[in-house]
Order: structure tokens, then sequence, then C-alpha cells
């Protein structure tokens, strides 16, 4: 029964995702890929990683997507935006990037489908991640830290408002 | 003497060097004594040189240097002489000093006095070099040099593009003979391994059978090169036109010496040409049908040098016959007599223009017989000698032709036939144009009168035209003999007399008028054929539709450089690849994302294709 | 509490079906925005992927690559709409198309 459960949030995830990207109002799609991150995240608690789950749902969804949506008021576009969303959603678009997707799809599972193995069923506690991020990988803690250091920086530079609005020349 | 031989060809040489070095500086009477006066000298040398033979009358031979050696070929610069040559020099030398002299007077108006009498000079050096080479590859540089030259003089008034474009058909004519010429030369080398004239003929003769494919094509291809040069059929079209140089010129190159030279270069190499009878036969052939070609044309023509130069293609035939016959001697007899009054009517006939204000046309003549009396017997002698009238220098020189014909097994009779129609149109259209030109009534007046310069070598010419007939040739020792029986009396009396018929039908039509050809001419068959013969059968439009049109045709097409249009391909797929590739990328994102897609399908493909 | 034990082969296809999905977002999408949610989606099922692996081996790993994953995403997510930004600014809308110039 409790696997059936993998399977449901499994569909969940799937079927907000395609719904998250094929809607016009962007708030929509946002709230869509929220629901889809909560549904991986759950997938992540069936699969015995908590911490993991719980990063999820504090990272992803509660400060990218939140990031996402203060971007998208900020914006403002309001009804004009919609309009001009449904307007390039025009069905012949979707034509190509299926049948590619589609083909890729197709040789990917080609290749997982020799695997035949199971989820080994342990929870792996966010004490043991604390050991391994801080034992082995402390390094890669470092360089995780120097990269948001540089987003912070890069975010903030690239999204400044310049006087000079002819040419766009860079200061 | 014998040792300074090579004065005879140098002193002509060095008047064209010092004319062209002095070009506008020297005054009139220089330019014309170094021209004429070196040809002078010439002939003097020639007669010295005569003089110094006749004590020893065997072949000598001065060699000066070597001009190359590569591997076994051996090119000298050496002379020859023989009676051959001498007959020759004497000719060259003779004819050119009168026609010289001549041309003191007749171009003492024109502006470029200068360059005339250099290339006139030029002219006689390159011939007398033809005449005393001892090996081919010398004989080749003199045939070159004066086809250059006739080039240049027939183009002489080149400021009328007419003018420059009958020197180039001239030049372009004869090079298709001198390309067959050359050909021969290559196989003849390759074969013999020499091109010295005696050597060569040794070694052939021990070599080859008569009837030897190789001789029979070797032969052929120097048959060509005379055809060309001596203006015979197929390629004798250019020397019509070739009258619109100067008129000396004409008397010169065309008359005279250049046009012979082919008949030379037969005689000098007559044994390899006795190896190969068949080329020996078709030397006959087409000695034969020119002679009746250029007769019939001659007869419908109304521009004076035009006939003249018909006839000269005639007269041309005639020695090519005598020679397709084996009348060596004989063909070269008739060679010398031809150029006595061929040189005198050119030059009478340059009289006649010159003293008409430029007046060509025979129809808008007449009467000159009491204007210009010493052009009248000049003419009146000159046209003589041509129809072979008894006792004339040309009526012994053509009874030997038409004797030997005669007697050559088998088709014998047949070429003698053909060669007594044509002594027949000859002496009809020779006493036409004096009929027409010297009788009745005047219709241009003649503005002046010929000076000492023009009546002295007209007078000596008339001389030697009368007696030249009576000159021995030393030639026996070159030539082998020809058959000696005698043909039947009968054949004699009738080759004497068809000129005098000739004679006759020319005044009942021109000047008795009690026959009128007008009325033959008016018919429509009449008037056919005369368009026919007038354009000279035809052969100039034959030709001009057979190889000019394709010619140009082809040059239009390779206009555009066909040729480059395979490396333009290359050129252009690279630039249709390269725009093609810069066509992707077009900085969209979506379209970026999408190849990369696609990268990765195909990726995992192969993978999964080989894997 | 303990993880369930799901075949494996299940989770990786789910993933790729996640992948393709964000994969089709991406190629067709003209706004930004959804070009970016696009990013964060593919970005996703790789984070699916890893700490599936680590609950296959019992072990931290997975878990650990899932947080360096997330500080990716953050960075990248922060960059690109600071980006949004400026083209909003620059073209008035937020066509992707606008950015071009450095076509060949």
């Amino acid at each position: 029964m409790m696997e059936s459960l993998f399977y449901i949030a499994a569909f969940v995830a799937l079927f907000s995702t395609l719904q998250a990207l094929s809607r016009s109002n962007a708030i929509h799609a946002l709230i869509y890929l929220i629901i889809s991150l909560l549904a991986v995240a759950v997938i992540f608690f069936l699969l015995g990683a908590p911490f993991a789950a719980a990063l999820e749902i504090v990272i992803y969804a509660g400060a990218i997507m939140v990031l996402f949506v203060f971007v998208i008021m900020m914006l403002n576009l309001g009804e004009a935006g919609d309009l001009r969303e449904r307007q390039w959603l025009q069905p012949r678009v979707w034509f190509i990037p299926a049948i590619l997707a589609a083909v890729l799809l197709a040789e990917l599972l080609i290749v997982e489908a020799e695997v035949a193995a199971y989820t080994r069923g342990v929870e792996v506690s966010p004490k043991e991640v604390g050991l391994t991020l801080f034992g082995p990988y402390v390094l890669a803690v470092e360089l995780a830290s120097m990269l948001l250091l540089a987003g912070l920086v890069g975010a903030y530079h690239v999204g400044r408002r310049f006087i000079d609005r002819t040419g766009g020349g860079e200061r | 003497m014998l040792e300074l031989i090579w004065l005879i060809p140098l002193l002509p040489l060095a008047g064209a060097t010092v004319l062209m070095c002095g070009a506008g500086q020297l005054p009139r009477s220089l330019v014309a004594g170094i021209g004429v006066g070196s040809v002078g000298l010439s002939a003097l040398c020639v007669l010295l040189t005569a003089l110094a033979w006749q004590d020893n009358p065997a072949p000598y031979q001065l060699h000066l240097w070597t001009w190359m050696q590569v591997d076994n070929l051996v090119a000298e610069v050496s002379f020859y002489l023989d009676g051959l040559t001498l007959v020759m020099m004497s000719v060259i030398t003779g004819v050119g000093f009168l026609i010289h002299l001549y041309s003191a007077e007749f171009m003492a108006d024109d502006a470029s006095f200068n360059r005339y009498f250099a290339y006139l000079n030029l002219f006689v050096a390159a011939m007398l070099i033809l005449v005393m080479a001892d090996n081919l590859l010398l004989l080749y540089l003199g045939w070159e040099g004066v086809g250059v030259c006739s080039y240049l003089l027939v183009g002489f008034w080149y400021q009328d593009p007419a003018n420059g474009a009958a020197a180039r058909k001239a030049f372009i004519v004869t090079r298709i003979g001198d390309t067959a010429m050359a050909l021969g030369l290559f196989l003849l080398f390759a074969e013999l391994g020499t091109l010295n004239i005696q050597a060569m003929t040794g070694i052939a003769v021990e070599r080859w059978l008569p009837g030897d494919s190789m001789a029979v094509l070797a032969t052929a291809l120097l048959l060509g090169g005379a055809v060309g040069k001596s203006a015979q059929l197929p390629l004798h079209t250019w020397l019509p036109d070739a009258m619109a140089g100067p008129t000396p010129v004409s008397a010169l190159i065309h008359a005279a010496t250049m046009v012979t030279a082919g008949v030379y270069l037969i005689a000098r190499t007559h044994e390899l040409f006795l190896l190969a009878p068949a080329t020996l036969f078709a030397v006959a052939l087409i000695g034969l049908f020119t002679l009746l070609l250029a007769g019939f044309t001659a007869l419908n023509q109304h521009d004076i040098k035009r006939i003249l130069a018909y006839s000269t293609i005639s007269q041309i035939g005639y020695m090519f016959l005598a020679l397709g016959v084996g009348a060596w001697s004989a063909g070269i007899f008739h060679l010398m007599t031809h150029a006595f009054f061929k040189a005198l009517l050119f030059l009478a006939a340059g009289a006649v223009i010159h003293c008409l204000h430029h007046e060509h046309n025979i129809f808008r003549m007449g009467g000159l017989r009491t204007r210009l009396p010493i052009v009248f017997w000049s003419f009146l002698i000159g046209s003589a000698a041509l129809a072979a009238l008894p006792f004339t220098s040309g009526f012994f020189s053509k009874d030997q032709i038409l004797l030997a014909a005669y007697q050559l097994p088998g088709t014998g009779p047949w070429l003698w036939a053909g060669a007594l129609l044509g002594a027949f149109l000859t002496a009809l259209y020779s006493f036409r144009l004096v009929f027409l030109v010297f009788f009745g009534e005047a219709q241009t007046e003649p503005d002046r009168q010929p000076g000492w310069r023009i009546s002295w070598p007209l007078a000596i010419l008339c001389i030697l035209s009368l007696l030249g007939g009576w000159i021995a040739l030393p030639l026996a020792p070159v030539f082998p003999a020809t058959g000696g029986h005698h043909p039947p009396a009968v054949i004699e009396w009738i080759s004497i007399s068809i000129p005098l018929f000739g004679l006759a039908l020319a005044y009942l039509l021109y000047l008795g008028n009690q026959l009128s050809a007008d009325k033959l001419v008016a018919s429509a068959l009449g008037r056919q054929l005369r368009e026919f013969w007038h354009s000279g059968w035809r052969l100039d439009d034959l030709y001009d539709w057979l190889w000019v049109r394709p010619y140009q045709a082809i040059c239009r097409s390779l206009r555009n450089e066909p040729v480059d249009l395979f490396y333009n391909l290359v050129v252009q797929i690279n630039i249709a690849m390269h725009q093609g590739f810069s066509e992707t990328q077009t900085g969209r994102l979506r379209w970026y994302a999408t190849s990369m897609v696609t990268g990765l399908i195909l990726l995992l493909g192969i993978v999964l294709g080989a894997g | 509490m303990d993880g369930l034990q799901i075949p494996f082969e299940h989770v990786l296809v789910l993933a790729t079906l996640l992948f393709t999905a964000g994969l089709v977002g991406l190629m067709v999408r003209r706004n930004i925005i959804f070009i970016l949610m696009s990013l964060e989606v593919m970005l996703n099922s790789a984070a699916l992927v890893f700490v599936a692996a680590g609950a296959y081996w019992g072990q931290a790993d997975g878990q650990v690559v899932f947080l360096l994953i997330l500080a990716v995403a953050a960075a990248e997510v922060s960059v690109g709409l600071g980006l949004v930004l400026q083209v909003q600014r620059r073209f008035r809308n937020l066509d992707m198309d606008n950015a071009n110039r450095l076509r060949g």
C-alpha cells in the first residue's frame, strides 16, 4: 500500500509539471510547479531521504519559487502578458519539440530498461548527511558558498537599473 | 669569292638593320641609296660568285657556325651552293634589285619610305637565307622570315583596317602550311636523325623503298607547307587579298620570290619526293587543278592587280605540275622566266596605277597605248611571255612543261590536256587585260609620266622576258634526267598554237568586237557562272563557313571561360555551405536548445547502436 | 521511519519523464520566465535521480549532491531573474527571441 503512495505522488508530480509548462498565466504555472516540487518532496520522504525532502520544500519551493513570484509580480505584466502568451502557444509550435522529446525519451527508456534493482529502503538521517557533508565533502561546501556569493553579486549587478539608457553600455 | 657568299644575305640584312635603327632620321636619298644599294651589291656578289663557280661547278658548302646542338640535333648555319641555289639567288637579287630601284620612285610620295625599304631589305635577306640554307632548319628560318616580311609589307598601309585584315589572312593561311611543314621536319628528324638536306636524302634513299609510308607522310607534310607558301589549292585564298600591299611588294614577294619558295622546297628535296610517288602525283594534280581554277577566276576579275594575282597562282600551278611529272629543270626554268615576266607585268601595272592616280578597275581605263608608251610595250611583252607566245621566254618554259606532262605514263595526256586548257585561258585573260587597258577609248587620263627609275627596270625586264628563254641553266647535275623520247609532232604543234587561239578569241571579244561577251554574260547561266568564277569559285565563302565561323563560335562560347566553371563551382559550393551554416546561428535560445536536443539524440543513438 | 523498496527503474522513468517535460518546455516557450521554470524542472529531475541513487546505496552522498544542486539552482535563478529584469527594461516585453544579436 505504501508503494502505491509513490506512484500517486509520481503521477501528481508529472501532471502538475505538464500543467505548469502549458499555462499562459505565469502565476498559475508557478503554483503548479510548486505542487510538482511538493510531490517530489513526498517521493523523497518515501525513499527515506527526509533531509532532502525538507530542503526541497524549504529552499526549492519556499525560496526559489517565491523569488519567481516576486519577480513576476514586480514585472506586473497583467492581461496583456496573458494574451501574448496565448498567441505564442499555438498548437503547431508543440509538434517538433514533442517529436524530438519523444525520441529522446525512447532512447533514455531503452537505456534504463536494463536496470533491475530496488531501492534499499533504509532511511538516511540528517545526521548522516551532516557528517558526510562536513567530512569528505567539506571542500564542496566551501565551493558552494563561493558560488552563492558569486550568484549574489551577479544578481545584484545584472539586475541594476542603469542611468545611461542609450546603447546600453556597461558601467 | 666562294668563301664570301655569306656576304650575299648579310648585305640586305645590314641594310635593313641600318634603316630600322635610323628610323626617321635619315634623308630620303640616303634611305633609297642604302635600300637599293644593299641589294645591288648583293646582286653583284652573286654575279661574281657565279663567275667563280663556273670554273669549278661542283656543290660548295660553307660552314659558318653551329646554331645549336642538343643531343643529336645539330643545327648549323651553313650555306650550300649548287646550280639550283645559284639560279634562285640570281633571280632573287637580280629581280629584287630592279624592283628596289623601281620602288624608289613608286614610293617617293609615301611617308613611310624608310620603313618600306627596311622591310623589303629584310625580306630579301630572309629569302636568300632560305635558298642558301643547307639544312631544313635554317631553311625554315628563312621560310618564317619571308612570311613575317610578307605580313609586314602587305599590311604596310596599316591605317586602313582592310589592309591589316589582308595581311593577317596571308599570315594565317600560310601558317597552316607552315605548321604542316614543321610537322614534316619533326617527322624527318625523328626518322632520319638529321636535317642536313644532302645527308638526309642520302639516308632516306638507303633506308626507304619507294612508296614507303613514312616517305609519303613526310613529303605530304612538306607539300602542305609548300602549298601554303606558294598559294596553291587549297591554301591559295590569301594571295588575291595580299594585293592590298604596294605594287612593288606584289611584284617581288607575290610573283617572283616568296611564292616560289614552295617550288624551291620541293625541288630541293626532290629525292625524298621521288621516294613517294603518291605525293608526287598529288603535286601534279594540285598544280593542274590550281592552274585551271585560277585561270577561270582571272577571266572574271576587273581589278588589274587581282587578275595578275590569279595569274600568278595559275603559273605556279604550272610549276607544281612540272615538278609532279618529274620535269624538275623545266619547273625551275619556268620559275625563272615567270619571275621575269610576272615582275614586269606587276611593275607595269604599278606604273599604270601610279600614273592614273590609283585607279585599279580595268573597265575605267583604256587607250593608254598612246599615253604611256613604255608601259604599253612592257605590258605587251610581259603578256606575250605569260601567254607563251612563240619565242618569248615563257614559250620555252611552258612548252617544256606541257611536253613533259604529256610523256608521263598513264595520266600524262589528261594532264597535258588540262594544262593546254590553262594555256588557252592564260592567253585569253592576259590579252583581255591588254586590250581593255591599252586600247579603245581612254576613260581616265594619266596625270604623270613614269621617270627613269620606273622605266629602266621595265626595260631590263622586257629584255629578260624576251631573251630569258635562251639562258642555259646549270641544273643538270642537280636533278635526275627526265625521259628522252619525243612526243608526236602534232602534240608539239597543238601546244604551240593554243595560246594563239586564245589571243585570237581575246581580240574578237575585246578589240575587234566581232563577238560580244555581254550576251553570254547576260543569260542566267552566264550570270551565275560569272559570279561563281569571280569569287574564286566561292572558296573564300566555303572557308568562312567551314573554318572561320566555327572558330568564332568556339571563341564566343569560350569567352565566359567555361573551363573555369568547375573551379567556380567549387567556390560556389563553398560559399553556399558557408552561408548555409551561418544560417544556423540564429541567435535564438530556443533554436540552440532544440539543436542541442537533436545532437543529444544523435549521440545517444550512436551509443545505443554501437553498444 | 524506513524508506520504501521501490524498483529503481521506476524512479528513473519518472525522472526521465520530468526531464523531457522540462526539455519540451524549454524548446517551446518564448517567455523567459517559463524558460527558467523549465530549467528548474530539469534540475529537479536530475536531483531526484541523485537522491534515489543515494537511497539505493543507503548512503548520504546522494543527498549531499542534492544540496549542491540546490545551491546551483539558487544561484542560477537569481542571476537569471536579474537578466529577466534587464530584458524587460530593454525590450518592453519578455520575448526571448529579442536577444538574438549574436546571430551569424
